[in-house]
């Protein structure tokens, strides 16, 4: 089967065989990564441009790893040297990147739906870092990925998302790619973050930690964004720790197996117990390292690359 | 002075009562039973065979824009783009810049519509100063220097001590208060409907809730004081039966509907399409089955458009960013009877009592009604007419329309006011 999609904007479109793709190809660069000379030449004489219009590192600096590990040229640039803080429209800075000859965008924004608007508007490959609480696709294939080496498949497997799933474009993400393998999802946090409409995307809503975290395979954790406290979603981060923290005692509800995840940036000691998160069970850092490689695969696909060529290396 | 004969249409007024195919005469500017021999051997004849005559349309909610953000919208404008949809009496809202919170503002309205309007214009006044919601507008000089009604549409008065005396203050001059009904603190960033569509698209939702609470607000303060209190643009379904207990209690309530939350819902945002970003926002499937319903079973009294004329640069921007608003002048009648006459079963003349009479009742606007002695005020229309709408060639200045490109079924052909032909042939004469 052949890759057919130039821009990379929601999960929610592609399909399990796409995802799939995704994937394998991820694992083929996976591998060439941990060779001693890491560049490949499948996208040499090409310019990747990294648009951040909102504050990133994780993600910003594999996405410039990845293009440069598959030999692109990179400009990486953010809303403060942008001149999008002059006044100018997205619609101008992205025209005028693509009148800079780019070859592929990468973008980050605030605000949901902005990369699917850009992939309109340009002819060159858009490819979405995260737009606002909408979706963060390479976020949710790293993490399938990540999950697969640990599990294999996911098929009925339980997966808990725990944590602000209402503001989280990381918790769509992974839903959709999630839902489509097959896997169990539970989401798990407080009624005003976890709202019960959610369900109707395939997944089942839970407020009780106990039972939502039992047996399950998998927990993921977000970030509680200390600005939900102002916005009434919950009352202090100090309760929210006491009813949904993750901690010893709460791990042990899980499957003795349980991988945990969290796709940063922690706050130790809200959402996790700082033993946790650099615990045994903890596969925090090796999400970071696969994303690396699975950004590579969507910057090679989007490019034109096929998933069966990607070994074609020298 | 001239006189007009409009032959062979099928002439429908609600007010009267009248449906039938005949003739219809108006003589210096005003509808009469019959012309003289003599005056209709000279009457400029207009052969309306297939076509129905009613009264001009009223819309009680639109905005022109005028004074102050021109680039969107004029009088001169507007007041094309309401000739062209049927129209001959619009009300417009005080959300100007600066807005029309004293009697000098509406002065300045009022000379431009002298000036530049093709249709009957009728301002509105602020309920508060400055929109800000905190101290009452001159209430009374607004009335004086001619205002209809007070209103201030888009920002929602929140106080409702504020709210309150507003009503008060307004009843003793017979002015009617209308309310966009938003209670704000439930509605911080959000720019859509509350509901599974803003969770897949990650867009911050606002809650029915948010309106149904100022709409029971409202209904509770006119159940005190006995004033006239108009809700405007019902999105929420909880709302419309809210309003139509308060009603079949003698509250007096009245609403309106608009084109768009009738025909469309929040499946459409699925592209981030600015052009259906709206306040209130497109709501679910069973909040449109309602408010139709409700426009059925006369809880809510009107048609408006909430015409809000935005340039392609303001609109073509991240959905977050882009401001509220569409047109809705031009493609008014032609989605009501799609909605309602053709998918919903309303009988023509209720449809047109709903964009006619009803609305001037409202805002007791001498508009409406084709009995004699009224303004001769008249649209004709083709109902089976399909045509494409080009919002770029529309008289509107702003293209922001989520209809530019669809065959619309319903087509306005000429539209009268005080018996002077203003539109007729695509064009504004």
């Amino acid at each position: 089967m052949l890759w057919t999609r130039k821009h990379l904007i929601t999960l929610e479109e592609l399909s399990l065989a796409e995802i799939e793709q995704i994937h394998t190809t991820a694992a083929t660069f996976k591998a060439i990564l941990s060779r001693g000379v890491k560049k490949l030449p499948a996208l040499r004489g090409k310019t990747v441009v990294n648009l951040f219009l909102e504050p990133s590192t994780r993600t910003r600096m594999a996405f410039d790893m990845a293009a440069k590990r598959l030999s692109a040229d990179v400009i990486s640039f953010d809303s403060a040297s942008s001149s999008t803080t002059k006044g100018e429209t997205l619609r101008d800075t992205a025209q005028n990147i693509e009148a800079l000859k780019a070859d592929l965008l990468v973008i980050r924004h605030a605000a949901s739906g902005s990369p699917l608007y850009l992939s309109k508007i340009l002819h060159i490959p858009v490819v979405n870092a995260g737009d606002g609480a909408h979706e963060h696709p390479t976020q949710g294939l790293l993490d399938t990925f990540t999950m697969k080496e640990h599990l294999g498949p996911l098929k009925g497997r339980k997966v808990v998302i725990l944590g602000d799933i209402l503001f989280s474009r990381v918790a769509r993400s992974n839903i959709y790619a999630l839902t489509k393998m097959g896997a169990n999802v539970t989401l798990v946090g407080p009624a005003t973050l976890v709202p019960p409409a959610l369900t109707e995307l395939g997944v089942q809503v839970s407020h009780d930690l106990r039972s939502g975290l039992a047996d399950a395979e998998v927990v993921m954790l977000l970030r509680i964004q200390h600005e939900r406290q102002s916005s009434s979603h919950f009352p202090s981060l100090g309760e929210y720790t006491s009813m949904f923290g993750l901690n010893k005692t709460r791990a042990s509800w899980l499957n003795p197996k349980a991988i945990i995840m969290h796709p940063g940036p922690i706050n130790r000691g809200v959402e996790i117990d700082s033993d946790l998160a650099d615990g045994e069970r903890s596969v925090i850092l090796e999400q970071v390292s696969n994303g690396i490689a699975v950004r590579m695969a969507a910057l090679y696909l989007c490019s034109g690359g096929q998933p069966d060529q990607a070994t074609l290396t020298e | 002075m001239s006189s007009l004969w409009i032959a062979n249409a099928r002439v429908i007024d609600p007010a009267s009562g009248r449906d039938e195919v005949g003739n219809l005469f108006i003589d210096d500017g005003r509808i009469v039973a019959s012309l003289s021999a003599d005056k209709k051997k000279r009457a400029k004849k207009i052969d309306a065979r297939g076509l129905v005559a009613c009264p001009g349309l009223v819309d009680i909610h639109v905005h022109f824009r005028e004074p102050g953000q021109t680039h969107k919208e004029t009088i001169l404008t507007g007041s094309q783009a309401a000739a062209a949809g049927g129209f001959t009496s619009v009300v417009c809202m005080p959300n100007t810049s600066p807005v029309a919170d004293n009697a000098g503002t509406i002065q300045f309205i009022n000379d431009a519509i002298r000036r530049d309007a093709v249709v009957k214009i009728f301002p509105t006044g602020c309920i508060t100063v400055g929109m800000k919601g905190q101290s009452l507008a001159p209430i009374g000089s607004l009335k004086r220097a001619g205002v209809v009604a007070i209103t201030d549409d888009g920002e929602c008065v929140q106080n409702n001590e504020v709210m309150r005396r507003a009503v008060e203050y307004a009843k003793m001059f017979d002015l009617p208060v209308m309310d966009h009904c938003q209670e704000s603190s439930m509605t911080q960033g959000a720019v859509m409907n509350e509901g599974i569509m803003s969770i897949r698209l990650g867009l911050r939702g606002w809650p029915n809730a948010a309106e149904d609470i100022i709409v029971a607000r409202n209904v509770i303060l006119s159940t005190y004081s006995g004033a006239h209190i108009h809700m405007q643009h019902i999105s929420s379904k909880n709302s419309v039966e809210l309003l139509r207990r308060a009603k079949s209690r003698g509250v007096r309530v009245s609403a309106e509907a608009t084109p768009h939350h009738i025909a469309l819902t929040d499946a459409e945002l699925a592209t981030y399409d600015t052009n259906f970003k709206m306040n209130p926002p497109l709501r679910t499937e069973a909040d449109r089955q309602e408010i139709i319903a409700g426009l059925r079973d006369g809880t809510l009294d009107c048609i408006s458009t909430d015409h809000a004329p935005h340039t392609d640069y303001e609109k073509d921007k991240e959905f977050d960013y882009a401001p509220n608003g569409i047109l809705g002048l031009e493609t008014s009648l032609a989605v009501t009877l799609q909605v309602l006459v053709r998918e919903n079963k309303f009988k023509l003349s209720h449809v047109v009592d709903l964009m006619t009479r009803k609305p001037a009742e409202i805002l007791k606007l001498q508009a409406g009604t084709l009995s004699a002695g009224a303004a001769g005020d008249v649209c004709l229309f083709d109902p089976e007419e399909s045509w494409v709408y080009n919002s770029r060639k529309g008289f509107s200045k702003s293209s922001n329309s989520p209809w530019n490109g669809e065959t619309l079924t319903g087509r306005v052909k000429t539209t009268i006011v005080d018996g002077r032909v203003v539109f007729a042939d695509g064009k504004i004469k």
